[in-house]
């Protein structure tokens, strides 16, 4: 434990950069002009970032640092603080949220330039950044629920921000209420925590786990509870479905909220308590399983999407599903390192896309694209760094990340690691379809368009070719063993990860010999350079274009059409809550409630028609009323 | 001798005489219609009570009542200012001091 008092200050500033930006855009942002606003929020975030590099180069990987502003709930022996804690995990998590937001923040500058409420955007971000820097700094599971749930309505505030547009609102509205249901399942694991433990404090749940028994049921329920909550903020089946439609807002909300922060909160969430989870084994399986299954249907899904945006969510909730799957067979500190890659490149292909859908004027479907390589340089080669880097060729940064997920799966289960390097595959294919029918080929939207393609400002270009070097290079940061590397980030986390890993090492197999560990890597990276000459081969060598919607049948419709998920939800929920919602309605509402309601009216309006006769204005009898009325009390007094 | 004089008027013949002058004065109040006689007797209703006052604080040698009934004075110095003031802008309005014609105080 490390208690240097001069760390103290700038990791207390760390969420309140942000939240002094929301506050002044937010209060005062209508008497600044507009140019400055964007300005304001970004050097809020910059600010952030740089309290949090001081922290990752003064604290040392196996020092924590526990600050508790106040205490909060306390009565009893029962104490919540609100406390900040500090360590290699929630620095991790603060430089990907602080570095990539603020890059995003410059990008959205140029991009909502000539939007009118621009000031409302910003404001709006840096509110997300605050809550988002809450949820990983807070030292228990209370100060990261009021994170989590200050994101998912940031998250519902942006996918809503052009809110005259109805579809827009209902996207906003299903985020929401499909994240208050995993919120649910979260609010009732803490509860779970607060009834057994006595404590949720991150240090005292974990070590009171520790002396239960392993696979006990109520670790169980805790783990699984929270998973739930996972599930929602996360988008993993079966509370996915938002995450594609949360597409509608701003292009940089969805590279920001809904690809490299928010959605991986789930992955902190679980790394965080690894020790709650690594105790209960049959709720590991579930992780991995549930993982493991989304990355395979989200990754068959994006086959076949024609919207820019759409593809790159489907490949979002994909790379989560990888994730989960990496925590789900204790690979923690392998699952926060594809974190970090992936928001690296998601986020770069995200602004890549947004920066092509602003040179062509808001158009998203790519049968209308093609050939803009030609016109946009920039976007174009920072695109395809971001998908040679989701694909997993060497040495880009998805790479290792992908590698060291898949060959930790191969040694815990020959099916997992079977299907995630099939969902692999399908990813190289995927995104590669997405790069040949955007930027090569021909032009084949209208002419109208293809005039006015331009690419955009350099406070999108610069950005975009920050975020390609870190794609590029991001993933040296954990150079695998067997290259003969030292883990730096396996390293680094390993202060964290320790206590679960250590209860996981005791029931587990060792590790693959590195001959295998060659041969997986050999496998992978043919795997996905054969998916990318296929794509090539489809699309430019044939130049098939993606069919019309109304020609596709059997499976490539049902593909097509995201296994008609949607569609299953709203029979089999939403109908009959509909239903039951209009029997209440008629029954309980109309009936009862209505009925009490007004009868209750009806007699006061009675009594007052009644009661007014007796004030007719006339003076005298008002005094006779008085002395009539203290006689009577007279009486009451003496006699009765 | 003074004490003696005192003496001579039992501390009965105070009640019956402030009961009789409160009497009086609710019966005006109920009675006359003219608002400033009304006052008056309210006036008196209150001074009957200060008498009251006065006489129990004699009677048990505690000199508290009568120090009260000072305030009480003033008190109803400044309520009867009060009330004529009510008094003159109701006969502004309605150019009379007859209750009954002040009717109009209902919804």
């Amino acid at each position: 434990m490390l208690t240097d008092s001069s760390l103290i200050a700038p990791g207390m500033l760390i969420p309140l950069f942000p939240l002094i930006g929301f506050l002044i855009n937010g209060l005062f942002g209508k008497y600044l002009p507009k140019s400055i606003t964007g300005w304001i929020a970004s050097l809020a975030v910059l600010a952030s970032f740089c309290c949090v590099f001081y922290m990752f180069t003064n604290l040392p990987s196996t020092g924590s640092l526990h600050i508790d502003l106040f205490n909060w709930i306390g009565f009893a022996n029962f104490n919540i603080s609100f406390g900040y804690l500090i360590d290699p995990l929630s620095i991790t998590m603060m430089l990907v949220v602080t570095g990539i937001g603020f890059l995003i923040h410059v990008y959205s500058i140029g991009y909502m330039h000539d939007d009118e409420g621009v000031t409302r955007f910003f404001t709006y971000l840096n509110l997300f950044i605050f809550f988002m820097l809450l949820l990983v700094i807070g030292s228990n599971y209370l100060v990261m629920f009021i994170g989590w749930e200050g994101v998912g309505l940031c998250s519902y505030l942006l996918i809503g921000y052009w809110f005259k547009n109805d579809a827009f609102n209902d996207a906003a509205k299903k985020a929401f209420v499909m994240n208050r249901i995993g919120d649910l399942g979260f609010l009732l694991g803490m509860f779970f925590i607060l009834f057994n433990f006595g404590s949720l404090d991150y240090a005292e749940v974990m070590k009171q786990a520790s002396l239960l028994p392993v696979g006990s049921a109520l670790l169980v329920t805790i783990t699984l509870l929270l998973f739930v909550g996972a599930t929602g903020k996360s988008a993993q089946i079966p509370l996915y479905t938002w995450l594609p439609d949360a597409m509608a807002g701003p292009t940089p909300v969805s590279a920001l909220i809904h690809a490299a922060t928010m959605v991986t909160a789930g992955i902190y969430m679980i790394t965080r308590s690894g020790v709650l989870y690594a105790m209960a084994p049959f709720s590991m399986e579930i992780v991995a399983i549930v993982g493991v299954a989304t990355c395979l249907m989200a990754a068959i899904i994006g086959l076949m999407q024609n919207d820019i945006k759409k593809v790159l969510a489907y490949s979002t909730v994909s790379q989560l599903g990888l994730m989960f799957a990496a925590l789900g067979i204790g690979a923690f500190a392998s699952g926060m390192f594809h974190l970090v890659t992936h928001a690296f490149f998601k986020a770069l292909l995200f602004l890549g896309s947004g920066s092509v859908i602003h040179a062509l004027h808001g158009e998203q479907d790519i049968r209308k694209m093609g050939g803009l390589s030609k016109y946009i340089k920039v976007t174009f080669i920072t695109f395809l760094i971001g998908s040679i880097a989701i694909s997993g060729i060497p040495p880009f940064a998805g790479f290792f990340s992908k590698d060291e997920i898949l060959s930790k799966a191969f040694e815990h289960s020959k099916i997992i690691w079977a299907i995630l390097s099939i969902s692999s595959m399908m990813t190289a294919f995927y995104m590669f379809r997405l790069v040949y029918l955007t930027f090569f080929n021909d032009f084949r939207g209208t002419e109208v368009t293809k005039k006015h393609i331009h690419e955009s400002p350099s406070t999108m270009t610069i950005p975009l070719i920050i975020l390609a070097v870190l794609s590029i290079f991001g993933g040296f940061i954990g150079l695998p063993s067997v290259l003969g590397f030292a883990h730096k980030f396996q390293q680094y986390l390993s202060a964290v990860t320790a206590p679960a890993q250590h209860i996981l090492d005791e029931s587990h197999a060792a590790e693959v010999s590195h001959s295998t560990e060659w041969i997986l890597i050999f496998t992978a990276v043919i795997a996905a350079i054969a998916s990318i000459l296929y794509a090539r081969y489809k699309y430019i060598s044939n130049k098939e274009q993606p069919a019309e919607d109304a020609s596709l049948t059997g499976i490539n419709k049902m593909v097509y059409n995201k296994f008609y998920v949607d569609e299953i939800y709203e029979t089999c929920i939403v109908k009959p809550l509909k239903v039951l919602s209009d029997l209440f309605l008629v029954l309980i509402d109309k009936l009862v409630i209505d009925l009490v309601v007004n009868a209750t009216a009806w007699v006061v309006g009675l009594s007052g028609r009644t009661l007014r006769l007796v004030q007719n204005g006339n003076t005298g009898f008002y005094v006779f009323a008085m002395v009539f009325g203290i006689i009577v009390l007279f009486v009451i007094r003496l006699f009765i | 001798m003074k004490e003696m004089a005192m003496n001579t008027v039992p501390h009965n013949w105070y009640l019956f005489l402030s009961t009789f002058l409160f009497c009086i004065g609710i019966m005006g109040v109920l009675f006359r219609r003219n608002a400033i006689i009304i006052m008056m007797c309210i006036e008196l209703m209150l001074n009957s009570v200060n008498l009251l006052l006065v006489s129990f604080s004699a009677y048990s040698g505690n000199s508290d009542g009568q120090v009260f009934v000072f305030f009480i004075m003033v008190v109803a110095a400044a309520e009867v200012a009060v009330g004529l003031a009510l008094l003159v802008s109701i006969y502004r309005n309605i150019a009379s001091t007859d209750i009954d014609k002040l009717s109009k105080l209902k919804w």
